[in-house]
């Protein structure tokens, strides 16, 4: 199974333990051509603003809104940004792959950033966003101080939080995200 | 009980200091070093832009800028004018980062924890203990465990990279001479540091110490580069970044992100220089990408030879 990194800025290569620990191969995607052969995609973290100049530079915003509806997308922190439907704090594009909005930098500046345990295994927020106004079809999966932090939608998902930073491979959700693909 | 009132009278000393320099004392528990280190993860892979104003910072931010770094005066112009640089005003740290969305960078004197506990209580994203200013210390570096903010520090070997580390940076940049347009400086400490590693792996276990002792680096974190075969945290490069091609230069030589300093800023055009230099990081590996960032530029910045420069001039010799 070959899984995709969105690879154009941020945080690509800390997956690859996880998706090899799960017997996958980590396939970096930044241009049109890398798309095929990829059986789900994961838009990382890193900085959307620079994200979305780059899809723009690559010219792969129409690949990704096609391949959405082919294969599993899982969004992290700015990856879910890009993958909302509406974005506030400031307000920017987006793809609309999730019936959410996202509000960025909610929870402050790096000095309140935080790690925390979903599902028994250790996370960092970093500088991470807020998911609201969530769709019917939208399936809360996890919630930290009252706020949703891994949403489930049809064969997609998001969580605001990193987990590709922890040792421990693979980690539940990359193994979810997996489940999810095959 | 005159011990506990001194205390008391102290606390409230601070209180009252902390009330009037508007610092708002968080009671968060202090994070771990790969928290820190998260950050610099998510600066991968682009391009962190000095800017001395809100407008500055906007351009940065449109251009595709991972980061800013917030200075009172860009490094080229620090060298022509001369004098002590300093942590910039608290006032322009501010505006800067009420300006824009992304991590917002500041700089503090080597060895200048006072500046550095200033620049945490305003809340920047990261703090660049650096060479470019003058240092407040000749002889340590500030102990970068004991803040909740991430440090970034330049280095132009390993060794000087694992003693930063030691000391809590989670980031680390090379010290390319600021202000020049000339990338030699950055381009041999990106190759001596990817030869010390080199040379690391090779040596076995019996052999680190002494490697340790000749490098003046800490014996577990040379171990622990030897099991990574990399530094332990990302390596970005720095100093004299001017084109297009430089950035691809760096990041072709390992470089995770590139800092611009005043080669944006200095140039004829910065916002062409920016939205060129986010390109060339994008696409180094492909040279008709670097090629097609490389057109239609006005004039970089003017560049210096670094060998012109007197031996006291010399920032890089800053670091210990």
């Amino acid at each position: 199974m070959k899984i995709g990194v969105l690879a154009l800025q941020g945080c690509v290569e800390p997956h690859r333990k996880h998706i090899e620990a799960l017997g996958a191969e980590l396939v970096e995607v930044r241009r049109a051509e890398d798309f095929k052969n990829i059986s789900g995609l994961i838009l990382p973290g890193g900085e959307s603003t620079t994200m979305l100049k780059l899809i723009e530079h690559f010219q792969i915003w129409d690949v990704l809104k096609e391949y959405a509806e082919k294969i599993p997308y899982w969004g992290i922190c700015a990856g879910s940004i890009l993958m909302a439907l509406r974005v506030t704090n400031p307000k920017q594009k987006s793809l609309g792959l999730m019936h959410l909005d996202v509000e960025r930098n909610s929870y402050g500046r790096q000095v309140d950033s935080f790690e925390e345990k979903i599902d028994s295994y250790p996370v960092s927020f970093i500088r991470a966003p807020l998911l609201k106004k969530l769709g019917k079809a939208c399936q809360v999966k996890a919630s930290t101080k009252g706020n949703p932090v891994w949403v489930t939608e049809g064969k997609h998902m998001v969580t605001t939080f990193h987990p590709e930073l922890s040792l421990k491979t693979p980690s539940p959700f990359h193994k979810y995200f997996a489940e999810k693909i095959s | 009980m005159g011990l506990r009132k001194k205390t008391k009278k102290t606390a409230q000393t601070i209180k009252k200091a902390t009330k009037k320099a508007n610092i708002v004392p968080t009671l968060a528990p202090k994070p771990t070093f790969e928290l820190k280190v998260g950050l610099a993860q998510m600066l991968k892979g682009g391009v962190i832009m000095d800017v001395v104003n809100a407008e500055q910072a906007k351009i940065a931010e449109q251009a595709g800028a991972v980061a800013v770094m917030a200075l009172e005066r860009v490094p080229s112009d620090i060298r022509k004018e001369g004098g002590v640089a300093r942590m910039s005003p608290p006032e322009l740290v501010e505006k800067i980062m009420s300006s824009v969305s992304i991590p917002v960078m500041a700089k503090c004197r080597i060895g200048h924890f006072a500046e550095a506990q200033i620049l945490e209580a305003l809340g920047v994203d990261f703090i660049d203990e650096s060479e470019v200013l003058t240092p407040a210390d000749d002889e340590y570096h500030i102990y970068k465990h004991s803040f909740k903010v991430p440090f970034v520090c330049g280095c132009k070997n390993l060794g000087e990279a694992l003693r930063r580390i030691g000391e809590g940076a989670a980031l680390i940049r090379t010290k390319g001479e600021p202000g020049t347009g000339n990338v030699v400086e950055a381009v041999r400490h990106l190759r001596q540091i990817a030869q010390d590693i080199k040379r690391v792996r090779m040596l076995d276990e019996s052999e680190l110490m002494t490697e340790a002792k000749n490098l003046g680096a800490p014996f577990e974190l040379l171990m622990k580069v030897k099991k990574l075969g990399k530094l332990p945290v990302p390596n970005f490069a720095a100093g004299g970044v001017a084109t297009p091609a430089d950035a691809a230069l760096c990041m072709q030589l390992g470089a995770e992100t590139v800092f611009v300093g005043s080669g944006i800023f200095k140039s004829e055009s910065p916002e062409k220089f920016a939205k060129a230099i986010v390109k060339a990081v994008a696409g180094f590996d492909r040279p008709e990408e670097v090629l097609a960032a490389s057109r239609n530029l006005d004039a970089a910045m003017r560049g210096l030879e670094i060998k012109t420069l007197p031996q006291e001039e010399l920032m890089a010799e800053r670091g210990w």
